[in-house]
């Protein structure tokens, strides 16, 4: 490791942070141009001049808005969320148990979906324009044009319903012993998977035939290696950079954009407690939640271009 | 050729092969092509067979069917291989696959694009002796090693833990020798191994491919367009044209005595008589002690340089790679804003920074590029494309500009038809020729010819040349003309600079830059230039002063 390596690694962290500052404001900003206050939603039909001006008073929300802000940025950083308006729990203590489940989802959904997309996608630029290159790209395509929903249920439908191998509503709690809790994430992971699965083995197969046009895929084939050894020591590692950051946008999603799975499948991760707490108009829940999103969305993304940096043997080994 | 089974020592032998490829013209239904018309060819081994011919000859296609490997869609659709005794043709894919990298091996064009970035060089070049099993990885390092000091590698004991990137071209081609070499093959394919390489480099990885060749005793088929080149390493020469065999013959034949008019042609491809003309009293454009870099790199491109160009004259500007020859082109168009020094133009000094020219001062500096199908726009005809700056400069449109399009299409020698094609329906010299067409329609005082003829075979690139010398004759525009091969300095220029690493070294008339005594860099540029005379490298390489700048 060289000091280029080091410097453009730095670079790419303190722009991270820069970003998530940005959006940190720009969430309390969405947040207040929402009509009403706090105050007015806590005391709702309730509400006389005098009790809003007092709660006011209480909650500090006679403040300038850049005050308000840098406390709650403040409350933020000392992993202090807030409480939340509806249940009057603290946020971080409800938040803890749900983001492990959220993750524990998507690591198992991503261990099954990482790896076969790029087999996959391997396989798929092996047998380019055969049958079974177009096997795969139909299959996979037409798994991510159903949407999530169709997905969920009709995994539901044949696995709890018809067959009873796996349940349908995936209840997890604390203390549950691994193996219940991998039957109950069975089929959420599965439709994540399923989902999440054609966009990365369609860029794997895209990135790899576009270094398949190098002359060093000709030396390769010219030394005699099979076409299947040529795709994976000659161009999977020159492919890598475009894989990893199309891997690295799917595991984001995984973890922020798994809703509409969590509501199917009433699994108690972050996606059910966001739409909870929106309908509930728990302001700070909502900027919560949509921080941490945004802090695990810049954090993937800031390791996948570390990797594509890394992955690179001009930086690693400079002239 | 007498029957090849009387042969004891036959290595290869290819009878009436016939390849094929299937083009899609735009807008047409596909259609089968022949690449290669029944051509037989053998090989005794240890000996050298040169391929030479065109572009679209089929060399590097007849070359690559030793390995039976096709590029793209080509087929190989009739005749027979026969490698040590057997029809390879016959072996189907496993076949191939084992003799690849064992009995055959491939020398690229490119070793800078034929080596994957990804993998150290020592792993690279072991690889297919691994793959097929003919030693241990420790006896095939040994061997690489061994190959490195043979082909006088820097560092032979630890160039192998370097990244291609690393490595400089001249290098990279020797080790891709050396890779070729590891696995002890029967047959090495060299396809164009020198092209891609300066002149001076050139001479040095051509030594070493000889001496390598003739140490080991393996076979070669020797791939260029470039006779006297292959004069150098070969035994015997074939000659091909459009697929088909023109002459085969002992290289001394080919090359003293050709038979074919075609061969002819070849040999004697490099003349232009051009008369020097005595620079005029004031020149037009003058560069003084131009300085500049890229960025705010502290690397100087160019070092204080100064040179003049009279009306209706050429500056020839030589040099190799890295010697700043473009980046004075691009000081001079205001591309590169110099660091120091001016560039005046009729007396009065040009804005710095091209976004500060006035369209006239832009107008009076033309540009023709190395690559003249990248410098065109895919998608406008030709006639679009050099009736642009009758609009852009002068405000003609309608019938005048179609009149005057016509006008320049004549006086590039290519008839009114082609106005509406595309340039994707024309051949390398008519996309060039449409090019020059297109700088002179802005009736520029200068025009910078930037390698104008490197990618061009050399006799398009003759044609080429011939058409430039007449233009100036009738136009009296003046030229700077970039490039790396003396033999073209020789036919165009009247005066020439010499460039080596940002500085001009040697600057004056052609007659004087090119009479003794010269100065060492100048020596080495001029020496390297194969000529076509058996035994020139040798000659070449003992006389020489100093050290090219690739080792």
């Amino acid at each position: 490791m060289s000091s280029p390596i080091l410097k453009l690694i730095a670079q790419r962290i303190a722009l991270g942070i820069l970003l998530l500052l940005a959006i940190s404001v720009l969430i309390f900003a969405g947040t207040q141009i929402l009509p009403g206050d706090v105050a007015q939603a806590i005391l709702g039909q309730s509400a006389t001049p005098e009790s809003l001006a007092n709660l006011r008073e209480q909650l500090g929300l006679n403040d300038p808005a850049y005050v308000r802000y840098f406390h709650w940025l403040g409350g933020v950083l000392t992993g202090n969320l807030g409480t939340a308006m509806s249940s009057g729990q603290d946020i971080a203590t409800s938040i803890k148990g749900r983001l492990w489940n959220t993750l524990f989802l998507a690591f198992w959904a991503a261990i099954v979906a990482v790896p076969l997309a790029i087999i996959l996608g391997l396989i798929a630029v092996r047998y380019r324009n055969g049958w079974v290159d177009k096997l795969i790209s139909g299959l996979a395509l037409a798994s991510t044009s159903f949407p999530e929903f169709f997905i969920g249920y009709v995994l539901v439908y044949f696995f709890a319903v018809k067959w009873q191998i796996f349940p349908g509503i995936s209840t997890v709690y604390e203390g549950m012993p691994f193996g219940e809790r991998m039957q109950a994430i069975a089929l959420p992971a599965t439709a994540l998977t399923l989902v999440v699965l054609a966009h990365m083995m369609r860029m794997t197969r895209a990135a790899i035939l576009n270094v398949m046009q190098s002359a060093y895929v000709e030396t390769a084939e010219l030394k005699g290696l099979s076409a299947f050894n040529v795709i994976r020591k000659h161009a999977f590692p020159n492919a890598i950079a475009p894989i990893i950051n199309v891997v690295m946008l799917n595991l984001a999603y995984l973890i922020v954009g798994v809703v509409v799975v969590e509501v199917i499948f009433v699994y108690p991760g972050m996606g059910q407690y966001l739409v909870d707490h929106v309908t509930k108009r728990d302001v700070p829940v909502v900027q919560a939640v949509g921080l941490i999103f945004a802090a695990v969305y810049i954090s993937l993304n800031i390791i996948a271009d570390i990797a594509a940096i890394i992955a690179n043997p001009r930086l690693r080994h400079p002239k | 050729m007498a029957d090849s089974k009387a042969k004891p020592g036959l290595l290869l032998d290819i009878r009436n092969l016939r390849i094929e490829a299937t083009v899609y013209p735009p807008g047409e239904p596909p259609k089968n092509i022949v690449l290669v018309h029944d051509v037989s060819l053998t090989l005794e081994k240890g000996k050298v067979l040169g391929l030479i011919g065109e572009s679209g000859a089929g060399k590097s296609t007849i070359g690559l069917s030793s390995m039976g490997y096709g590029r793209g869609g080509v087929r190989i659709t009739g005749g027979e291989v026969i490698l040590n005794g057997r029809d390879i043709l016959k072996g189907g894919k496993e076949g191939f696959r084992k003799l690849r990298g064992r009995e055959v091996c491939y020398v690229a064009q490119s070793a800078a694009a034929a080596f994957n970035p990804a993998h150290k060089l020592m792993d690279q070049v072991v690889e297919a002796t691994l793959l097929h099993g003919t030693a241990t990885r420790a006896e095939a390092e040994k061997r690489a090693v061994a190959l490195f000091k043979k082909l006088s590698l820097p560092n032979p004991e630890t160039i192998g833990e370097r990244f291609p990137h690393q490595v400089s071209g001249g290098q990279l081609q020797r080790v891709m020798t050396a890779m070729a070499l590891c696995s002890e093959p029967d047959l090495i394919v060299f396809d164009e191994p020198t092209t891609a390489l300066d002149v001076t480099t050139q001479i040095d990885v051509l030594a070493a491919i000889k001496d390598a060749i003739r140490d080991t005793h393996v076979a070669a088929l020797y791939i260029t367009h470039d006779l006297a080149v292959v004069a150098q390493v070969s035994d015997e020469i074939m000659v091909l044209r459009h697929g088909r065999l023109v002459e085969w013959g002992g290289t001394r034949q080919i090359i003293k005595e050709p038979r074919q008019e075609y061969t002819n042609a070849l040999v004697s491809v490099h003349e232009i008589e051009h008369a020097e003309q005595k620079p005029g009293t004031t020149p037009f454009l003058s560069v003084k002690n131009v300085t500049a870099a890229y960025g705010r790199s502290h690397i100087k491109v160019l070092k204080n340089v100064s040179v003049d160009i009279y009306p209706g004259q050429t500056l020839a500007v030589v040099g190799e790679s890295g010697s700043g020859k473009s980046t004075l082109a691009r000081a001079i168009t205001g591309l590169l804003p110099p660091e120091e020094g001016t560039v005046t133009f009729d007396g009065r000094p040009l804005a710095n920074r091209l976004a500060d020219r006035p369209k006239e001062d832009l107008r009076q500096l033309q540009m023709i590029y190395q690559m003249a199908d990248v410098a065109m726009n895919p998608r406008q005809t030709v006639g679009t494309i050099i009736g642009r700056p009758l609009e852009f400069y002068f405000g003609i449109r309608g019938k005048e500009r179609d009149r005057r399009v016509a006008e320049l299409l004549d006086k590039i020698e290519m008839g009114k038809g082609f106005s509406d094609r595309y340039p994707a329906e024309l051949s390398g010299g008519q996309k060039q020729r449409v090019c020059i067409a297109r700088s002179l329609a802005a009736k520029p005082k200068l025009i910078i010819c930037d390698e104008v003829t490197s990618a061009l075979d050399p006799l398009v690139a003759h044609g080429i040349l011939e058409l430039l010398l007449e233009l100036q004759k009738e136009e009296n525009v003046a030229y700077l003309f970039i490039t790396h091969d003396l033999a073209t300095v020789k036919s165009i220029a009247d005066s020439i600079a010499v460039m080596y690493r940002g500085e001009v070294v040697r600057y004056g008339p052609k007659s004087k830059v090119l009479t003794p005594p010269f100065d060492d860099y100048t020596d080495l540029l001029l020496s390297s230039v194969p000529e076509m005379e058996i035994g020139w490298l040798e000659k070449a390489i003992k006389g020489r002063r100093m050290a090219s700048a690739g080792n």
